[in-house]
């Protein structure tokens, strides 16, 4: 009997080792043969633990199941994927699965994280060899032709980026994978790295050989243990195998990977910062230019790219750069693992094309609420991410879209709001992890957040409201315009967002009424 | 800025001389087995300091000393960085380390009235520990965790999801009878 369990940091927070434990006595007790499989998570949240049994038919899934409903499972007939009150039925017939485009997502939740036959057996590394038998700038026409963009959340051409190293004369290269995945209601890195670590491997082998760099960096924020775990056995096969190393393949191409571990610096996923982090510095933010991709990791020509853009790379280099381009819409194309996060009922991962509404996210994918309120606000892309009001719910998820009016779509991150949420207090929350978070380098940022949060505190005691409301707006604007980096740059749009379609948060209906 | 700022007389900027070990036998084994583990590696800081608060769950003030000699840096300079990064601790922890996230989606699933729950119960604020010793408490800004928030870490990987102020004082009570 095949059963899987996810081994996702998620699945194991809502009990999966329980359950896999509960399953592996069970079977024992009733002496039968057992390979269980620690899978990724199909991103199904609600559902985990969820468990899939493997059968002639396919993958039969029942979930939730917590340790203490695995006897009566396997009463059922466990084995033969029989009937009992948590089938969900196959797997890929689930709804919520069906309708998505799982394209770097393709292998998560399936094959088995660290077995890089399963990998191979599941088209892994087909790009990979594509890409060894082509010539570097015509692995980089390919990526740039697919109109894949930053999925860290920039959404910078990464053709483009790994244009500009290609073109750099240097004795040596570097590929930098920014896994420092600091913004709230993202996890999709995360995902990523422990259900398909291969796919990342192979992304940044891609990257390397495509711009003569010999030397991979993946920066890994230290929240992320399991993660850190499922690289380093996935980077030590991948050398066993002969994918790293000396000999890439046998192409008689070197490359060398490494994990390393951040240390809780928000700052650190801007990207100048993580390399001085990397250095062995304080993770403060570098003025630009030069750009990375010229003087970047030990002032050598980097290709620094997020986790979700070098794992979309595989797929781009094996299918072609039309593939992947045919999906999405205007200049978004491909396809965005969006994550489902904060008050939703079924919370998880949906990677599709660019193109969805936010309005078929909450409510289609993520079922409305958790606590069966109204959704009153969504923050889309991270803590620098504007509060978006029912008003803008049918937006489109595209990266130019969503800057018109104000928003940043970001790395996907969807965090919903029921009805009970302050305003005021996101707002104030806004420029509070800023001034946490600051690493301290330019003024607008490093001040500026304090003086936000007690300009908030002073309106939310009723002192001079609307003297410090403008106030509020003002200093909103030095930080947009005056700041080194984006998070200086962008902690005024929750702030401004608030003000303006929650403004009644912030006592605006005291304002307009006459008195 | 670190590191760029020349001091007023430049031939003061040389690498610290070794200074005494001030260090317990056991402390200067783990900062020895760091810098033998890391010394070699391009941007050795960072994981130098990994290696040393993963062995005694701190870093240690009198490891500064040792860690700048062995890189050819000033202690300021190593100061610094670990001052820099939350993640860095330069005094012990209590038994436990106890992580709330705070970020935003965790605050949409009720993680204000957790935190204030954990700072009321446990009679201490953020970055403090209980008086017996058994829980330091600490922020952290989002685990990954936001499809089933509020989420809370204990210790190195022990994550939790939609913890409940009830399951906070029953993970609390756990943590309190294990012992270590």
């Amino acid at each position: 009997m095949k059963v899987f369990v996810s081994g996702d940091a998620t699945a194991i927070a809502l009990g999966a080792d329980a359950t896999a434990h509960a399953i592996a006595a069970e079977a024992g007790r009733r002496g039968l043969a057992l390979d269980i499989v620690r899978n990724g998570s199909r991103g199904m949240f609600w559902l985990e633990p969820l468990i899939e049994v493997q059968t002639p038919a396919g993958r039969v899934a029942y979930g939730p199941v917590a340790a203490d409903a695995v006897a009566s499972l396997f009463d059922a007939g466990l084995a033969h994927g029989a009937a009992h009150t948590l089938k969900l039925g196959l797997t890929e017939d689930i709804r919520f699965l069906k309708k998505q485009d799982r394209l770097s997502f393709a292998r998560v939740g399936v094959t088995d994280p660290l077995r890089v036959d399963d990998y191979i057996s599941h088209g892994g590394f087909l790009g990979l060899i594509n890409a060894l038998a082509m010539a570097p700038a015509d692995i980089v026409a390919v990526v740039t032709e697919s109109g894949l963009r930053g999925r860290g959340g920039a959404a910078f051409p990464t053709g483009i980026k790994w244009k500009t190293v290609l073109g750099e004369q240097s004795a040596q290269k570097y590929v930098v994978c920014n896994a420092d995945e600091g913004d709230s209601g993202t996890f999709s890195d995360r995902m990523l790295m422990e259900g398909d670590p291969f796919c990342l491997i192979e992304g940044m082998l891609i990257a390397g050989i495509a711009v003569g760099a010999t030397q991979g960096y993946i920066y890994l924020r230290s929240e992320y243990p399991h993660a850190h775990r499922a690289l380093k056995a996935a980077i030590a096969t991948a050398y066993a195998a002969g994918w790293l190393g000396a000999d890439v393949h046998g192409s008689g191409k070197r490359f060398d990977l490494e994990v390393r571990l951040g240390a809780g610096a928000y700052i650190c996923g801007e990207e100048t910062s993580l390399l001085d982090s990397l250095e062995g510095k304080r993770g403060q933010v570098r003025f630009k230019p030069p750009l990375p991709a010229i003087k970047g990791l030990f002032g050598q020509p980097t290709v620094i790219n997020n986790v979700i853009s070098l794992a979309s790379v595989p797929i781009v280099l094996d299918k072609g750069a039309a593939f992947y381009r045919n999906y999405g819409v205007g200049r978004s194309r491909g396809t965005l693992p969006i994550q489902l996060a904060g008050n939703l009922k079924h919370t998880g991962l949906v990677e599709k094309a660019f193109g969805v509404t936010l309005r078929e996210l909450l409510y289609d994918y993520g079922g409305g609420s958790y606590s069966g309120r109204p959704i009153r606000a969504v923050q889309v892309g991270g803590p620098l991410g504007a509060y978006m009001p029912e008003a803008q719910f049918d937006t489109v998820l595209d990266y130019e879209a969503f800057a018109a009016i104000g928003a940043m779509v970001g790395h996907g991150g969807i965090v919903a709001f029921d009805d009970t949420v302050n305003m005021l207090e996101q707002a104030r929350y806004a420029m509070e992890f800023c001034a946490v978070e600051s690493c301290g380098k330019c003024t607008p940022c490093r001040i500026g957040s304090t003086r936000g949060v007690e300009v908030i505190d002073r309106i939310r005691a009723g002192i001079e409201r609307d003297r410090n409301v403008m106030l509020l707006k003002d200093l909103c604007n030095t930080m947009r315009f005056g700041s080194l980096c984006a998070l200086g740059g962008l902690t005024p749009d929750p702030v401004r967002s608030v003000l303006e379609h929650f403004g009644e948060d912030f006592g605006a209906r005291a304002q307009s009424a006459p008195a | 800025m670190t590191g760029k700022q020349q001091p007023l007389n430049p031939p003061r900027r040389r690498a610290e001389s070794r200074p005494d070990a001030q260090l317990a036998p056991a402390a200067l084994v783990a900062v020895e087995r760091a810098l033998a583990a890391h010394l070699d590696k391009p941007g050795a800081l960072l994981p130098i300091l990994h290696g040393v608060q993963n062995a005694l769950g701190f870093v240690p003030a009198d490891a500064v000393p040792l860690i700048a000699h062995a890189l050819n840096l000033t202690r300021a300079e190593v100061h610094g960085v670990i001052s820099f990064y939350h993640y860095f601790r330069s005094t012990p922890p209590g038994r436990h380390l106890v992580q709330i996230c705070r970020a935003e989606a965790c605050q949409a699933l009720g993680a204000r009235a957790l935190e204030a729950h954990a700072k009321q119960s446990l009679g201490i604020n953020f970055h403090e520990t209980t008086a017996d010793g058994a829980i330091t408490l600490e922020p952290v800004y989002c685990l990954g965790n936001c499809g089933c928030g509020p989420s809370v870490l204990i210790d190195a990987d022990d994550l939790h999801a939609r913890v409940t102020l009830e399951k906070f004082d029953a993970l609390m009570r756990v943590a309190r009878e294990a012992t270590s």
